[in-house]
């Protein structure tokens, strides 16, 4: 959103599908300050998650026009950005002339977000956003598709983001046909064959890194590439404790210990969170679903599947990202392969695309921009 | 089975009406039994036939047949019957209709029912569930509009709901179901049209475990029931004038959730205790206690108690709207600790 004299708006960013509006709580930078492309500028707070405002190109802060403690919708001008040498008019006029963001029609959004398509008899939930190259979005162990909030949005400005709930999971079928790596790979292309998707690049977190690696070594001539996040079976290790105290968690509390664990800032755990992760388990059906796909991947501390080999020999470009506090799968697991690039992220935990989503989501896009014609 | 962990949303009549459609249709000793309750389609007599007083248990009857029981219009006898079923094995549903009526069958309740686990050695156990309304608000005078939870908390060995919408409803009446005490169920009759987002497969809600409904950092509003919303409707006021409210359902006044309630005033250092109920004995005096006791040196203000006042529900329209509390009395209440 800039104009011909240079001049950007700072907009309210829209993380997740379901947000409308966000809460400034302070911002980083002050009028007159030179930001570079990436600088953090503000915090902003919805009610699922803190997070925070970045610069999209480079240039001085001009005007900040949100103050902290207000809660702006989504689109809202925060602040403008320019050259020094630009005229103050011009930022008044740029300003004045700001469009209001449209106020959205009750249920509309939600309704359009997210759609279901049947496979093997089963509903699965998916959402579907952007234009260009298909990419797959797979969450992890009791997660769904809102765990790429915040990067759903950024990626589908370069390709065709496709994010999905896995069987059991989210607002698919309560049911898994076949729970083990490959049984949920398979299910997982046959998604992709019903809703006409062949070739695809793969981005995979935890468990789904698991099912990402398996579905590339099962069909690789269909699999671009894959980033894998904080992947499950690249190395023995996984807190147990974590599992099982989310399959057994019932109550507020013991749900707001286990979630803590997702995290290397615990305080990023937030009630809407903990509410939507209980209204999840609370159905019926859902722990022993859960404990069953526990058993056939994790037991007593010990992960089960191992991929890493099958896909060293595969040869496609892998991009594997992991915080550096994780503390379901730890980050050692992440050392050096000749097969992957490898970045480990300071100061984030399990939920790296959650805690640091401004650099995944760079360390992504370019990653799918180089492995753009690895098929070809 | 396939289950889709879908939502939609579908008033309080209906949670409710589901609730009890999913809990027979999963466990063939749920039985439901009341005073009109049969009715809709495939019920004896007119095919638009109530299902309750207030369409609640409306189609049941087409799918669960004779274990939907009308009963004839004597509470003792039926509640008795309930209780006495539940202690043999089964899983009634008894709909009380007005909860003004428990008067009649109260020995049934509170000595026979509430009494069986802890006088037959912990090895008795009643799993009955006793659906009544509550509230006033529908011009239905004084003897089908009083708030009586209190009366109810007051009595070890029952346990109290009072849900505030749909998702509640649906999951606390499936918890209440399962449960394996003496439940009795409030159902605000101003919240059976209200709806929300739940979802179509079964699902419970544990007891003891308050719902915050709105996060704040000045002061703490506790309430249930159709008061969560009048204070909801406080908080919004009270935040365009920069006040702050942290809103706390507690959802089941037997058990309470008082741990919450204490966190949060140990966060805001203020409390403001909201009833439909009489003031005296009232669900608002039992919490004001407890802060006290439990948590005197959070305060920085003493507690407010917002209630209905110490009279029957008027008849009147006027002063039955005077009698219920509102938001601009809640809202009164927390400027008035604010300035301590």
């Amino acid at each position: 959103m800039s104009d011909p004299d240079g001049v950007v708006a700072i907009v309210m960013p829209k993380w997740g599908l379901s947000m409308k509006e966000g809460l400034i709580i302070e911002w980083f930078v002050s009028e007159g300050d030179t930001v570079a492309v990436g600088d953090e500028l503000a915090e902003v707070e919805t009610d699922k998650i803190n997070g925070e405002v970045e610069a999209t190109s480079a240039g001085v802060i001009r005007r900040i026009v949100a103050g902290p403690g207000t809660k702006y919708r989504v689109q809202s001008l925060l602040a403008v950005l320019a050259d020094a040498s630009v005229d103050d008019a011009v930022i008044d006029e740029f300003i004045a002339g700001f469009p209001e963001p449209p106020e959205e029609v009750e249920g509309e959004e939600a309704e359009s977000a997210y759609d279901t398509v049947t496979v093997a008899g089963l509903q699965v939930r998916y959402s579907r956003v952007g234009e260009g190259s298909p990419v797959l979005l797979l969450h992890g162990f009791g997660g769904d598709l809102d765990n790429w909030l915040f990067n759903i949005g950024a990626l589908a400005e370069h390709a065709s983001v496709l994010a999905v709930d896995l069987p059991g999971h989210g607002e698919s079928s309560l049911t898994i046909p076949d729970p083990s790596p490959e049984g949920l790979a398979r299910f997982t292309w046959s998604v992709l064959d019903e809703l006409g998707i062949h070739d695809v690049a793969l981005v995979g977190h935890s468990m789904g890194g698991a099912i990402a690696s398996a579905m590339a070594i099962q069909q690789p001539d269909r699999v671009r590439s894959l980033a894998l996040l904080a992947p499950a079976g690249f190395g023995p290790e996984i807190n147990q404790a974590y599992i099982d105290g989310f399959v057994a968690a019932r109550s507020k509390r013991e749900m707001k210990d286990v979630a803590s664990t997702l995290f290397a800032d615990s305080s990023a755990v937030t009630r809407t969170m903990i509410d939507g992760m209980l209204r999840y388990k609370r159905v019926d059906g859902v722990a022993p679903l859960l404990a069953e796909l526990r058993d056939a991947w994790f037991i007593g501390g010990t992960q089960l599947v191992g991929l890493r080999d099958g896909l060293a020999e595969l040869r496609k470009p892998v991009l594997v990202i992991w915080g550096a506090d994780d503390r379901v799968i730890p980050a050692s697991h992440a050392a050096a392969d000749s097969f992957a690039t490898v970045h480990v992220i300071d100061g984030a935990g399990h939920m790296v695309q959650m805690e640091r989503a401004n650099e995944v989501n760079r360390l992504l896009v370019s990653h799918l921009a180089e492995t753009h014609d690895a098929l070809t | 089975m396939t289950t889709l962990v879908g939502t939609r949303t579908i008033t309080c009549r209906e949670a409710i009406n589901e609730a009890l459609d999913q809990e027979m249709a999963n466990d063939p000793t749920v039985i439901v039994m009341g005073e009109d309750i049969v009715g809709g389609t495939g019920s004896p007599g007119e095919d638009d036939a109530w299902g309750g007083v207030l369409g609640v248990t409306k189609g049941l009857y087409a799918k669960h047949g004779d274990r939907l029981l009308d009963t004839p219009l004597s509470e003792s006898a039926y509640v008795g019957a309930a209780i006495g079923a539940a202690a043999c094995g089964m899983r009634p549903v008894a709909e009380l209709m007005f909860i003004d009526f428990m008067g009649v069958c109260l020995d049934q309740i509170f000595n026979q029912a509430a009494k069986f686990r802890y006088m037959f050695g912990g090895k008795a156990e009643t799993p009955v569930v006793i659906r009544a309304m509550v509230g006033a608000g529908l011009r239905a005078a004084a003897q089908h509009s009083q708030m009586l939870t209190p009366v109810l908390t007051h009595i070890p060995g029952l346990k109290v709901v009072c849900p505030s919408n749909a998702y509640d409803m649906k999951g606390l009446l499936i918890e209440s179901i399962r449960d394996n005490d003496p439940v009795i169920f409030c159902e605000h009759k101003a919240l059976y049209d209200l709806s929300a987002e739940v979802p179509e497969a079964p699902y419970s809600i544990p007891f003891g475990e308050a719902n915050i409904v709105q996060e704040g950092s000045d002061c703490s509003i506790v309430t249930y029931g159709m008061m969560v919303h009048r204070a909801e409707e406080a908080a919004s006021t009270l935040d365009s004038e920069g006040i702050s409210c942290e809103v706390i359902d507690l959802r089941t006044l037997s058990p309470m959730d008082i741990d919450t309630v204490i966190e949060s005033v140990a966060n805001t250092g203020r409390l403001v205790c909201v009833d439909e109920a009489n003031p005296r004995c009232s669900i608002a005096a039992d919490v004001s206690a407890q802060v006290t006791q439990q948590a005197f040196g959070s305060l920085r203000a003493g507690i407010e108690m917002v209630t209905a006042p110490h009279t029957p529900v008027p008849f009147s329209p006027a002063l039955e709207d005077a009698y219920i509390p509102s938001a601009t009395q809640i809202a009164d209440a927390v400027r008035k600790v604010i300035a301590g």
